[in-house]
């Protein structure tokens, strides 16, 4: 049994790099991840993690030396959010091309322009075609845990794919909560050391990254695709061994109340505990609706989504974050897992929460209004609908 | 056929050496050995160290590497011979002919 403690999310992803005995953390904190740098320098200066924390001159720098770190068979781990993520993107390619199992802690905040530093997914959403395994934490426990299992999951050498944990700026990052923190017996027990295939070593010298030609680029990113695919089967392993480890469970979708359910809400992070609340008033008032939370994004629960289909005759993507010109990306993901099933659910796209807004059950209540008029006159009328938008603000010069 | 390996990792140090990357080349330098005035200025401007450099105390001319050359002339632009308007050249371009 751990020991309870009240912390926020970002000491909870820096408290599990340091039971995971992590070997180099290069960062450039930013906004609402900096704490994790913080917390890491005090457990380095302490002595309490025998560490190496580069702080680096940008996001850039600080993957490029998560790269390098790894190459040399260390276990890596990095914090950032929104514009560091971003700054990061063009070395997020290069670490899953190399196979390198780095875990990143993500404060999930809203891109630029305007600024914002509060609670969105864009930031990471704008990455799930980066090769990078994806979880998302409703919870700060679920921060914890899923920092822990991520590495893991990424090491298997089955997988050897870097992996991002996110946790919603502010809500989790900076929010008080209790939470179990394992004792490091159990996480050594339950994590054995990172074994790389390939190390940097002076003695026997590699070439690491080097050139792809037209010949060979495309087996190399198939040989991606087959991690990927194997990363299904180890995360649903690493659950499991998790669960009967530490008692807690995880699953790629977790349902509630869906077993007869008209309407189910699909979410993503932290909204997923108010979804919960909003369906069990939704109920109350006879409206059949039940909650499926998304923990896994990449690789993506094919089959879970089918089967949460298969429940519902109508589906309610809670999207975090915009892909303009589109959909939501979460809607266009669930869109194309249901392309050939013939007997599915109609499909709801709901944008919410964009920078930190709140997300109430009065928007449930909209939502599934929306939903049961849908489900009443058997078609969509408009696919994609923003929630609570303020309309009187539109249409200035 | 060798295999790929896990994040495209090459194994096997110098194996850059089992590659002759001079078959790009249109135009070749072709040296005419005795008008050489081993100044060794071809092999520093080389970009490709396709060049073994000249041995003035031995009077041994410099010698092309045609496995590595690409034929993009700059030995014959900065040959020394070459830009003296006293002296024949030692370098010149020529078309590549297979």
């Amino acid at each position: 049994m751990g020991v309870k403690q009240v912390v926020k999310g970002n000491f909870a992803t820096a408290v599990a790099a340091k039971l995971a005995r992590v070997d180099v953390v290069p960062a450039y904190p930013i906004t609402p991840s900096t704490l994790f740098p913080e917390q890491i320098s005090q457990y380095v200066a302490n002595g309490e993690m025998d560490a190496e924390l580069l702080l680096t001159e940008s996001e850039h720098s600080a993957m490029s030396a998560a790269i390098g770190a790894s190459a040399a068979g260390a276990r890596v781990a990095t914090a950032t959010a929104s514009q560091g993520l971003k700054l990061m993107s063009e070395m997020l390619f290069i670490a899953s091309g190399m196979r390198l199992p780095i875990v990143a802690a993500i404060g999930n905040r809203a891109l630029s322009a305007p600024i914002n530093i509060w609670a969105d997914h864009s930031d990471t959403m704008a990455e799930r075609d980066s090769g990078w395994l994806q979880f998302y934490a409703e919870n700060n426990q679920a921060s914890l845990d899923l920092m822990l299992m991520a590495f893991k999951i990424a090491e298997d050498h089955r997988v050897l794919l870097p992996a991002m944990v996110g946790l919603d700026a502010f809500v989790l990052t900076h929010t008080m909560e209790g939470v179990d923190v394992p004792l490091q017996e159990e996480v050594d027990e339950f994590l054995p050391p990172y074994e790389p295939v390939y190390t940097l070593d002076v003695n026997k010298p590699m070439t690491f990254g080097s050139f792809g030609t037209p010949a060979h680029y495309t087996e190399f990113k198939y040989a991606q695709w087959e991690a990927m695919e194997r990363a299904r089967e180890v995360i649903d392993e690493v659950f499991a061994q998790f669960e009967e480890k530490f008692g807690r469970k995880y699953e790629q979708v977790s349902e509630y109340r869906t077993d007869d359910a008209d309407i189910i809400f699909i979410t993503m992070g932290s909204v997923s505990g108010t979804a919960r609340a909003a369906v069990d008033r939704l109920r109350e008032r006879g409206i059949k609706a039940g909650v499926a939370k998304m923990v896994v994004f990449r690789p993506f629960p094919f089959e879970r989504i089918r089967e949460v289909a298969s429940k519902a005759k109508v589906l309610a993507i809670l999207d975090r974050a915009v892909s303009q010109g589109l959909s939501g990306p979460v809607f266009a993901d669930i869109s194309s897992a249901l392309a050939n099933v013939s007997d599915r659910p109609l499909l709801m796209d709901f944008i919410i929460g964009l920078g930190g807004r709140d997300i109430t059950f009065k928007d449930f209540d909209d939502m599934a209004e929306k939903a049961q008029k849908a489900l009443k006159d058997g078609k969509v009328e408009q696919e994609v609908n923003w929630v609570n938008l303020r309309t009187e603000l539109l249409g200035g010069e | 056929m060798d295999k790929i390996t896990l994040g495209a990792v090459n194994t096997e140090p110098g194996s850059s050496l089992n590659y002759k990357t001079g078959s790009w080349r249109t135009m070749k330098p072709v040296l005419t050995p005795e008008n050489c005035i081993f100044c060794n200025m071809c092999w520093q401007y080389c970009p490709d160290s396709a060049i073994e450099p000249a041995d003035p105390k031995e009077k041994k001319p410099i010698v092309i590497d045609y496995d590595y050359c690409k034929g993009c002339g700059i030995c014959v632009q900065e040959c020394l011979a070459n830009k003296n308007v006293n002296l024949k050249d030692a370098l010149a371009m020529v078309p590549e002919e297979k």
